[in-house]
């Protein structure tokens, strides 16, 4: 990010502790910039030196106006967390640190790896199965993300052959695994807020790492088909837990927007994934009371990056990568707000 | 050791590039290898004007493969040339633009813009694609149509032009003949094979556009055999794809009749293959001492 080759490093220092460090840098897959100086050399420094957290929408507002090809680069890091600055996507190979089925066909798996210093609440993990057969990749929610442990968290149901495959995997393994994918939840606008973090079924498991990093009044509504409530031990350390079972065998008969109702809960802010006809009522509820709710999708996928336009959303907007109104669910979500996609 | 191969007077630094619809423009994998790399990079399909495409599900996994039904979801012609081609002019490969259209006006149209730009190097058109109801694949399976509009899009065309086919015909030789009469200046196949994929439990068709085109390793021994026919039946130059993994699969289509080679599917598998394609056909080429690249296109005996 320096102003010539010779200084090359300039965006890592901190002027508190400013003194002189030998670094050993790998440059394996470093993408290397060579931009004349000028406004767009100026915002591309400016951006990754975090300087314009205060400015992100304006910012995004530049970008949209300037397509040149630097602006292009700040694109990748548009939809991350823009204090973390510019991260890449990596396809590994990691190990299975351990696994255990904690409910008919849920499995449990932390993974060890570096992307997990980088993982947000909210993001995806492609898992690729070993066998041949079954060639593309599961995208597969992030659970919980310990940077200090090196490792991720992944709560699945085995849905065919490929989790089939992933459910057998034991500790040392080998795992191979894309990420960190996806936009995830935007944990800073619910902050201090009366938040509602509802999952339904397999859509519990990336509220877990949102409820530990959002700092606010919890109330985490979980639906399940019956009383094997995967989950929801973890989540009940974080916030106040209320449950809904198909069966009624557990908390409410019904679904999550029953429990929610016998509960007389109210809100401020929504934070939903689930299945599509959760989401469908979780946006019929956020309109109604007139609240924002972010919604996470799913949809088959194949890539899992943004270039095979398999998992697409029905968006208010016209999308900003086709410019129809189809967002990639993989890419400029998987989390949305409620009222500008069609569900 | 010679890894450059000439495509219709191009000149390419390797015989890679990457199939249309399986890179976008490149933007996203360039997270992930370096462009500079490829042969080329040919364009997800444009078109004249911005196209939504199918509902979905629109990917499915099928045994060794996959179907798609995408529908040529574009930006259409605009944002292309103001956003994904200065993209790709950053990088010192060659720029392949594909083209999709529903009337042969819609292709010229395409066709016409992109002569302004002189770092195009070359024009695919896609006359195969057989999840679009109307045109595209409707020019691609009759000899004539496919005559008629790769004789309209030579009269516009500024750049070589290569028309995609599809291997959903009764005799590729006939297809491939039409377009070398009608001044194509080389053929790349093949485009997907039409499929199907029921959900027997739910009894429904698991992509909403009912067929979607295969794609991946399992198609692979059917290219193969394709771009074979074709080969034998013309003297323009073909780029050969379909399930390419390994640069193996890449020597197979090259001894097969290809002059170059398309990764598609297999970069949703894996975003590494294009370079690990071009590793493997080196090492070929070191293993069995074969001077130049050139040098194995069409040499099965």
């Amino acid at each position: 990010m320096g102003t010539d080759r010779n200084q090359p490093l300039t965006s890592i220092c901190s002027y508190p502790k400013a003194g002189i460090y030998t670094l050993e840098v790998d440059l394996f897959r470093l993408k290397v910039l060579d931009i004349e100086h000028g406004l767009d050399w100026a915002l591309l420094v400016a951006y990754n030196r975090g300087k314009m957290e205060s400015v992100i929408d304006d910012l995004r507002e530049i970008y949209s106006q300037r397509h040149t090809p630097t602006m292009e680069h700040m694109r990748f890091g548009r939809d991350r967390d823009i204090r973390k600055g510019h991260s890449m996507k990596q396809k590994q190979n990691a190990v299975v640190l351990s696994q255990k089925e904690t409910a008919a066909d849920i499995y449990d798996m932390w993974i060890e790896t570096s992307l997990a210093h980088d993982a947000r609440p909210g993001q995806f993990l492609c898992v690729y199965p070993r066998d041949k057969s079954t060639l593309l990749p599961r995208p597969i929610s992030i659970c919980e993300a310990d940077a200090k442990k090196g490792a991720v968290r992944i709560v699945y149901r085995i849905a065919g052959a490929g989790t089939r495959e992933f459910s057998g995997y034991r500790a040392g393994d080998a795992v191979s695994i894309l990420g960190t994918l996806g936009n995830g939840f935007p944990v800073e606008e619910g902050s201090g807020k009366r938040a509602f973090l509802i999952g339904g079924g397999i859509g519990i498991p990336p509220l877990l790492e949102l409820a530990k990093r959002l700092d606010g009044e919890k109330q985490v509504i979980l639906g399940y088909r019956s009383n094997e409530l995967f989950l929801q031990e973890d989540l009940e350390k974080h916030g106040a837990v209320y449950v809904a079972t198909e069966d009624g065998s557990a908390g409410s008969r019904g679904n999550v927007m029953d429990a929610i109702r016998d509960n007389g809960l109210e809100a401020d802010i929504i934070y939903a994934c689930g299945p599509m006809p959760m989401l469908r009522a979780v946006k019929k509820y956020a309109a109604e009371h007139q609240i924002k709710a972010y919604i996470s999708l799913e949809e088959r996928m194949a890539c899992g990056v943004g270039v095979c336009l398999g998992c697409v959303a029905g968006t208010k907007e016209p999308d900003h990568h086709s410019h129809v109104h189809n967002a990639r669910i993989c890419t400029d979500g998987p989390v949305f707000e409620a009222d500008a996609v069609e569900i | 050791m010679n890894t450059q191969v000439t495509l219709a007077g191009v000149k390419l630094k390797n015989p890679v590039m990457t199939a249309s619809g399986t890179f976008g423009s490149g933007m996203e994998y360039s997270e992930f290898i370096d462009l500079n790399r490829l042969g080329a990079v040919v364009t997800k399909g444009v078109a004249n004007v911005p196209w939504p495409g199918n509902p979905t599900p629109r990917v499915a996994e099928v045994y060794g493969g996959m179907l798609n039904a995408i529908g040529l979801q574009n930006p259409g012609i605009d944002v292309f040339m103001e956003r994904d081609i200065p993209f790709l002019k950053q990088y010192d490969t060659g720029i392949i633009v594909n083209i999709c259209g529903k009337t042969v006006e819609d292709y010229v149209e395409v066709v016409e813009r992109l002569g302004e730009e002189p770092a195009v190097s070359m024009l695919e058109i896609n006359v195969s694609c057989p999840n679009v109801k109307e045109g595209a694949i409707a020019f691609g399976q009759n000899a004539k149509a496919l005559y008629d509009i790769t004789n309209e899009i030579k009269k516009h065309a500024k750049q070589p032009v290569m028309m995609k086919l599809s291997p959903n015909v009764t005799d590729i030789g006939e297809l491939a003949r039409a377009a070398e009469a009608a001044g194509s200046d080389a053929l790349s196949l093949i485009n997907t094979i039409t499929g199907m994929k029921i959900d027997i439990h739910k009894r429904r068709f698991v992509l909403a556009n009912k067929t979607g085109g295969m794609s991946g390793p399992a198609i692979k021994p059917i290219a193969v055999r394709m771009v074979y026919q074709a080969a034998k039946a013309v003297k323009i130059p073909i780029v050969g794809m379909g399930g390419i993994a390994t640069g193996e699969d890449a020597i197979e289509f090259l001894l097969a009749g290809a002059a170059a080679v398309s990764v598609g599917a297999m970069n949703f598998v894996n975003p590494y293959t294009c370079i690990e394609v071009i590793e493997g056909i080196e090492d070929y080429m070191r293993k069995y001492h074969v001077e130049n690249v050139a040098d194995l296109t069409g040499a099965v005996e």
